[in-house]
């Protein structure tokens, strides 16, 4: 009986020891990897609930560094209200969640940011019907907006900044704002970019809708972990650093094998054939090779869940890495 | 000027079915037109609705007999004059419907658990069950084996509660918060009318502010402030935090509800159990409480169907019950705008459960009023 | 060990004794809570207090019939707003669910076969379907009415759309509050009227059309000062522009959602509160009525209501309770009620969640209590009063 009760205990509360996060990690044999409870190309479980997107590559690439397996991880929905919490709390290990980075969240809830996965910008979705062709011609229109987010209060002093009027309808979740805008409950819907893109994208017929060009907004949506654990932010940080790397250095998941006899330096570095960089990590030495060989580069990563191909349509832009006009940028590995 | 006057038949409009038309439809002027506008009424929305969610519906097929696989294939959107509800959407998403992400090779642990449901449930339900001594047994270890099977742990592969969703975790989220607010609620129940002044002005309190505030911000304490009242270190399930709202919710109108049968237990049971020498426990677990729970039983059956309607709430704090799983198949790209056949199952599923339960309930009712008698002298 | 065995069986030691430890154990979990938490929340930066009331919000709500609103303004403008907001649906919900119960409660006696058959349907259709989901389905068919630039139209004046019903505002101009007070006045002498003759009638036998009477003085006296006084009123006709109507009054689909779904579902509860309250009338008093020679309305009116209502009063309060806690699903179509835009959106903004909750709980428990207290004021009212 105690024998049950204290299985019991442990089900339901999870007691994590004080050590660091990558050893709880590692003891549990699973990471735990706070998404969006859905927003396509991001996370969202498709018909068999596989999640995909590009905040669950980012999940799945720090699994697949940690124990070599991109399976060993497991995805909590959070909304925009229990994200922050669940993530203080140690409910997860992780937040992958199209988080835009501000000094408070930095600073003032006691996270820590490793890197931006994507740059975003909040912008505004407007039937072409509307006819209109700039956001300062906006003036009275009713505007859906989800809360608990930034672009709330962008929003606000946007249109205060161009002493416009407008009525904001203030919704919980992308579904609702995708809902209300397709029936026209609202003039226009703003988000982030990219979220416009998929709200496009879902639309029944994409031409008839309009992507603004005004970004009132920077929105670098990054993974974040909880402040003060320097280890677990370093392997973080350096599982999304190896994919943007490997694209830098032209590393795929179909030539991964035949880089590893490359002659670059720093390729062998990245695949661990020279240096110890996973012993620093604490990880394997072939960490950086099995994110490649199981989850693929940034721009394979950024093709199949977001870019021009899929129905979100969205270019790479500000996402291209710095030696193609954007602002993609990894430290180097050495 | 002697004949016999031959006995007449009864008017024929009190009898058959006319007389029963005239006398419940078409009693008087009023009624009549009433009744032949509700009628006029009714023709018009039955076959309509008959229409839409059965004979012009597509299940699998569409209308050209092709399997369904996104909306754009819905006979309803093909032809919006003559479609029907397209109930592809429930077909392709009924294993999300029924156990959200839960692994497919070890749903085999999900059915299981729904069949001892039912084993452990219905034998408690009716007292006439046959061996039901031996079926309770079971029900009392249900819950624990139920756990382990759900949740993994002694050689069975363990499953997380974030995988759990959709009908599982309605039903978990129903039957957990019932059986757990039961024993919960006798004790504040007890509690209340306790003679030591502390308890049962404690018990008062916790009860009526329960009672006051709304479920949603109990699930919001649950979600946003509960971790912040735990020890470093420990943290609780998002399921089982939202559970510890739920109970905790669900014990102070079970409180009540138990309260009101102790009422109507006369004094002299009371009496007559402390003149025999029964300590407080001893009265109150042998004479006073088996009494006052099966009186108060239709009760508690009404507030647990407000619990069961009520963890359609959870989706506010992002866990993926019935609706939300619902609400996750209409935001898929390839399912949008099929919101009415969500609605329509989801509504149906709930209406199956918490139907039952007022009938049974119902059910108690009659059968207290004619079986037991308590203190009716 | 006697003497302490003794001690046990004291009564009133015992009792002592056990409310001392309860106390103490109490007191131990809050101290531990406190410590907790005060641990946890300086751990993770987040700064206690009250200060962020009267930081700016830096969002907009545009549903506030009451307060206007600004992103300028501060959060606990945000509060107001929000309690205004809930305090309206419910009082909305509550009268219309009021009226909508006891009418389904009395069709489900009514000797109408198939009025009774419909009567019941709706109920247990309506009493077994969650009400979140009520509250979803009314918004998605709503969202689906005509959209703003097709919106129907009654007269040129009401325009009904997916974006709400739009209606003329009346602008009140100088003397009209003269009429006002005129109306107020009537209002007084129609109860004066009311007393004096129920009194007649209890002494003389003799009655008086009060109804007829109060109505045209409420009627009457009101609109021939305002004739006098020049018609001192003017309406703000909506009309559209740009992209909304401008001007005009509008009810907005996310409070009629909110409206029907919570009225529809708790008159479903009424109905059988009602329903059992009349059917607790016992037969005698109906049949002995009828052979007073009392018309049919009558006995409901005079002999079956009055005495119903007793029974009907105790939970018909809870309803109210339950309606007015359901408001707060607000949230899930974007009615900015205390929950939604208190405890949703500026807890969000400032991270203050355990200080932003306490408040909305407060204010509910709060608004529970008035409530009760009414009703039970109310309900000692019509009590038997016995001689």
């Amino acid at each position: 009986m105690k024998k049950l009760l204290s299985i019991l205990a442990v089900s339901v509360f999870a007691f994590s020891a004080n050590a660091g996060t990558l050893d709880d990690v590692k003891n549990r044999g699973f990471l735990k990897c706070g998404v969006t409870t859905g927003l396509a190309g991001f996370a969202a479980p498709d018909d068999s609930g596989e999640w995909t997107g590009l905040d669950a590559d980012m999940c799945r690439a720090v699994a697949v560094a940690v124990f070599g397996d991109r399976s060993k991880v497991e995805f909590i929905t959070t909304t925009g209200k229990s994200r922050f919490p669940t993530l203080a709390s140690g409910e997860v290990d992780m937040l992958a969640r199209n988080t835009t980075w501000t000094i408070s969240r930095d600073v003032n809830l006691g996270f820590e940011f490793v890197g931006v996965n994507f740059y975003d910008g909040q912008g505004f979705m407007i039937p072409s019907s509307l006819g209109v062709s700039s956001a300062t011609e906006l003036d009275g229109a009713t505007v859906c907006i989800q809360t608990g987010t930034t672009t709330e209060l962008n929003l606000a002093d946007f249109f205060r900044l161009n002493g416009l009027s407008y009525e904001a309808l203030p919704i919980e979740t992308n579904d609702e704002g995708k809902e209300n805008l397709f029936a026209g409950r609202c003039d226009v819907y703003t988000t982030d970019a990219s979220g416009l893109s998929s709200t496009r994208a879902a639309a029944a017929d994409p031409s008839k809708w309009l992507v603004l060009p005004e970004i009132i907004s920077k929105e670098p949506l990054g993974p974040l972990v909880r402040h003060g654990d320097h280890q677990w932010g370093d392997v973080v940080r350096w599982s999304l650093n190896a994919m943007i790397i490997a694209e830098e250095l032209g590393v795929t998941s179909e030539n991964v094998d035949a880089s590893k006899s490359s002659n670059i330096p720093e390729v062998l570095r990245l695949l661990g054939v020279e240096g110890s960089y996973g012993e620093m990590l604490e990880l394997s030495s072939d960490w950086a090779y099995q994110i490649i060989k199981q989850i693929g580069n940034y721009s394979e990563s950024y093709e199949a869940n977001v870019g021009p191909d899929t129905p979100l349509e969205i270019g790479r832009g500000l996402n291209a890495l710095w030696t193609q006009g954007g602002i993609l940028y990894a430290p180097p590995f050495r | 000027m002697n004949e016999i006057i031959e006995s007449r038949k009864p008017p024929v409009a009190t009898t058959g079915i006319l007389g029963w038309l005239r006398a419940n439809l078409f009693s008087n002027w009023v009624n009549s037109i009433i009744s032949l506008f509700v009628l006029y009424i009714l023709i018009q929305f039955i076959p309509w609705i008959l229409n839409w969610t059965i004979f012009a519906a597509d299940f699998k097929y569409n209308f050209n007999g092709e399997e369904i696989i996104d909306r754009t294939m819905c006979s309803r959107v093909l032809d919006p004059e003559n479609g029907g509800a397209c109930w592809a959407i429930i077909y392709v998403r009924f294993y999300q419907f029924m156990y959200g992400f839960y692994p497919r090779e070890e749903v085999w642990r999900v059915n299981l658990s729904y069949i001892m449901l039912a084993v452990a449930v219905v034998p408690l339900l009716f007292d006439d069950f046959p061996f039901r001594k031996h079926f309770l047994k079971f029900t009392y270890a249900f819950p624990i084996i139920a756990f382990f099977l759900l949740n993994g742990g002694l050689g069975l592969q363990e499953v997380s509660t974030n995988k759990w969703g959709g009908l599982l975790v309605t039903l978990v989220l129903g039957c957990t918060g019932i059986a757990l607010a039961f024993p919960l609620g006798i004790i504040l129940a007890l509690g209340r009318r306790s003679n030591l002044p502390v308890i049962s002005m404690m018990c008062t309190l916790f009860i009526e502010f329960i009672r006051g505030v709304p479920l949603i911000t109990l699930l919001f304490f649950g979600m946003v402030m509960l971790p912040l009242f735990l020890p470093e270190g420990i943290n609780m399930d998002g399921l089982a935090r939202v559970l510890v709202a739920v109970t905790l919710f669900q014990s102070a109108y079970m409180a009540e509800v138990i309260r009101g049968g102790l009422q109507a237990i006369p004094q002299g049971q009371y009496e007559a159990a402390r003149s025999i020498g029964l300590s407080y426990w001893q009265m109150n677990m042998k004479i006073v409480l088996p009494q006052a729970i099966r009186i108060s039983i239709p009760s508690i059956v009404n507030t647990s169907i407000g619990l069961f309607k009520d963890t359609t709430l959870v989706i506010i704090v992002g866990l993926l019950d019935l609706l939300g799983i619902g609400r996750g198949a209409l935001a898929d790209t390839t399912w949008l705008g099929l919101a009415y056949e969500v609605y329509f199952f989801v509504a149906l599923v709930f209406f199956i459960f918490t139907f039952a339960m007022s009938r049974y309930s119902l059910y108690l009712e009659k059968k207290l009023k004619t079986g037991i008698n308590i203190g009716a002298d | 060990m006697r003497s302490n065995l003794s001690f046990f069986s004291d009564e009133k030691f015992r009792s002592i004794f056990f409310q001392t430890l309860v106390i103490g154990i109490f007191a131990l979990g809050i101290y531990l809570i406190v410590q907790t938490t005060g641990h946890n929340l300086e751990k993770r930066n987040i700064a206690t207090g009250w200060r962020f009331l009267s930081d700016p919000a830096g969002f907009d709500i545009s549903f506030s019939p009451f307060i206007d609103f600004k992103s300028t303004d501060t959060h606990l403008d945000v509060y107001f707003v929000g309690i205004f907001n809930t305090l309206l649906v419910s009082f909305c919900g509550c009268i219309a669910a009021t009226i909508l119960g006891f009418l389904i409660g009395i069709v489900r006696l009514s000797s109408n076969w198939l009025l009774s058959r419909v009567a019941y349907v709706y109920v247990e259709f309506t009493r077994n379907v969650p009400l979140l989901l009520q509250i979803i389905l009314w918004y998605s068919i709503l969202i689906q009415l005509p959209r703003i630039k097709q919106a129907l139209e009654l007269m040129d004046m009401f325009f009904i759309s997916n974006r709400g019903i739009y209606s003329p505002r009346p602008i009140f101009e100088n003397g009209f509050s003269f009429v006002f007070i005129a109306f107020i006045l009537a209002l007084i002498s129609s109860f004066i009227l009311r007393k004096w003759s129920k009194k007649r009638q209890d002494e003389t036998g003799k009655q008086f059309p009060v109804a007829l009477t109060a109505l045209g003085l409420l009627i009457i006296v009101p609109l021939v000062l305002f004739f006098i006084l020049g018609s001192p009123l003017s309406f703000d006709f909506p009309a559209l522009k740009g992209f909304n109507f401008k001007g005009g009054m509008v009810i907005r689909p996310e409070f009629i959602a909110m409206f029907l779904a919570l009225t529809i579902y708790t008159a479903a509860f009424i109905s059988e509160t009602v329903r059992s309250g009349i059917l607790s009338v016992t037969k005698g008093q109906r049949e002995a009525s009828s052979s007073l020679g009392l018309k049919k309305s009558w006995i409901m009116r005079l002999v079956i209501i009055p005495q119903a209502l007793r029974v009907i009063i105790p939970p018909l309060t809870s309803q109210y309770l339950n309606l007015t806690k359901n408001s707060s699903l607000g949230i899930a179509v974007g009615y900015a009620d205390l929950v939604h835009g208190f405890g949703g959106i500026s807890l969000n903004q400032t991270g203050q969640a355990i200080e932003c909750m306490v408040i909305v709980m407060a204010t509910y428990l709060t608004i529970s209590l008035i409530i009760s207290a009414f009703m039970n004021i109310y309900n000692k009212s019509i009590q038997f009063k016995e001689k």
